[in-house]
């Protein structure tokens, strides 16, 4: 048997993926103030669109959100009473390695595109697409194949409020192929 | 011309040009202010909060910043140099190394580009670095809308007038 064919392994279902909605997920709390205070203290940003009523009255129409906060609000709770698996972000991502039987993958680039502002009371949903699968390639980790995942994110009124666009590496090290 | 809110100046289109530097931002990351960044990005996994596990599971030299903090400092660089009138709309980035407590990070930034879209929307495209000691540790692009002048707001856009 060939590596080409070895990589063939849940080709084909992957690539039915394509395009397609999968793992709906809707944030299990309303956007707040606390978090977003809390992630501006982390990296002192003083915006006062962030601090001060007046401010953000003045330009964003009200409080908001920054922007980069967006993945935040749909992250699960570490812990739920009666809950016995924790979702895990970027299910597509996780799928495809075990369908690909590729036992490594990492995330080599993030491109992020905001919509709507995100604000205070939101209730932002996502659902992952899988949007490109590419043929075997061999990099310095390994051989495998890259993909792309969109996690597209709106809010409670069906607002688009942004995409986060994953491009990721699924891979067999070159030591295991006997390759290296 | 930049104006004033309150205390926080605004820049505007015009004063802005190709090749522009933005102002350096550099900052002493300690272990408070990676868990800090992660749990306010509600990442509760360990590699961000428990030593031992980032070295032996990860081969990390600590514990390191994730990728929603690493967003949210760029997001205050830029802001930090346009002002709170500047709308963040898209950025990419690539992660080569990781941020650990003791780094000393430095951001730096060029304008690369500038364009006026369709609606009338007037746009920057930056070129962002963040290195440790020298060395690269992330390299980011990032477009952001920008005034006009005052009275010219990007976070009033939207719909078929916000493209990003």
């Amino acid at each position: 048997m060939s590596d080409v064919k070895d990589f063939n392994i849940g080709y084909d279902e992957a690539m039915s993926w394509i395009d397609k909605k999968r793992f709906e997920v809707t944030g299990e709390f309303d956007v707040e103030r606390g978090y977003i205070w809390t992630s501006c203290a982390s990296v002192q940003n003083g915006n006062p669109i962030y601090w001060d009523d007046e401010v953000a009255q003045q330009i964003t129409r009200g409080p908001i959100a920054p922007p980069t906060m967006m993945s935040a609000w749909f992250r699960p709770h570490y812990w739920v009473p009666n809950r016995t698996e924790i979702p895990l972000p970027w299910s597509t991502h996780f799928a495809l390695k075990s369908t690909l039987a590729v036992p490594e993958a990492i995330a080599t680039d993030s491109e992020v595109v905001f919509g709507a502002p995100i604000r205070p009371g939101d209730r932002i949903s996502t659902y992952e697409v899988l949007r490109s699968l590419g043929d075997v390639k061999t990099t310095k980790l390994g051989k495998g194949r890259f993909w792309k995942i969109d996690a597209v994110c709106s809010n409670q009124k069906g607002e688009w409020v942004g995409t986060e666009t994953m491009t990721g590496f699924g891979y067999r090290n070159l030591k295991t192929l006997g390759e290296k | 011309m930049t104006f004033k809110i309150k205390n926080s100046t605004c820049l505007t289109i015009d004063e802005i040009n190709v090749g522009d530097q933005l102002p350096e931002l550099t900052h002493d990351v300690t272990a408070t202010s990676i868990i800090l960044g992660a749990l306010a990005s509600r990442d509760w996994r360990p590699m961000h909060h428990d030593r031992d596990f980032a070295q032996q599971r990860n081969g990390a030299r600590d514990i390191f910043m994730n990728t929603p903090n690493q967003a949210a400092w760029l997001q205050r660089f830029i802001e930090d140099w346009a002002g709170p009138t500047c709308r963040l709309a898209r950025y990419k980035f690539r992660m080569g190394d990781s941020i650990c407590p003791g780094d000393k990070m430095v951001f730096k930034g060029e304008v690369e580009s500038k364009e006026t879209d369709d609606t009338g929307c007037n746009w920057v495209n930056l070129k962002l670095a963040l290195t440790v000691g020298g060395q690269p540790k992330t390299s980011f692009t990032a477009r952001v809308a920008i005034p006009a002048k005052q009275g010219d707001n990007p976070w009033d856009r939207k719909d078929n007038n916000w493209k990003p």
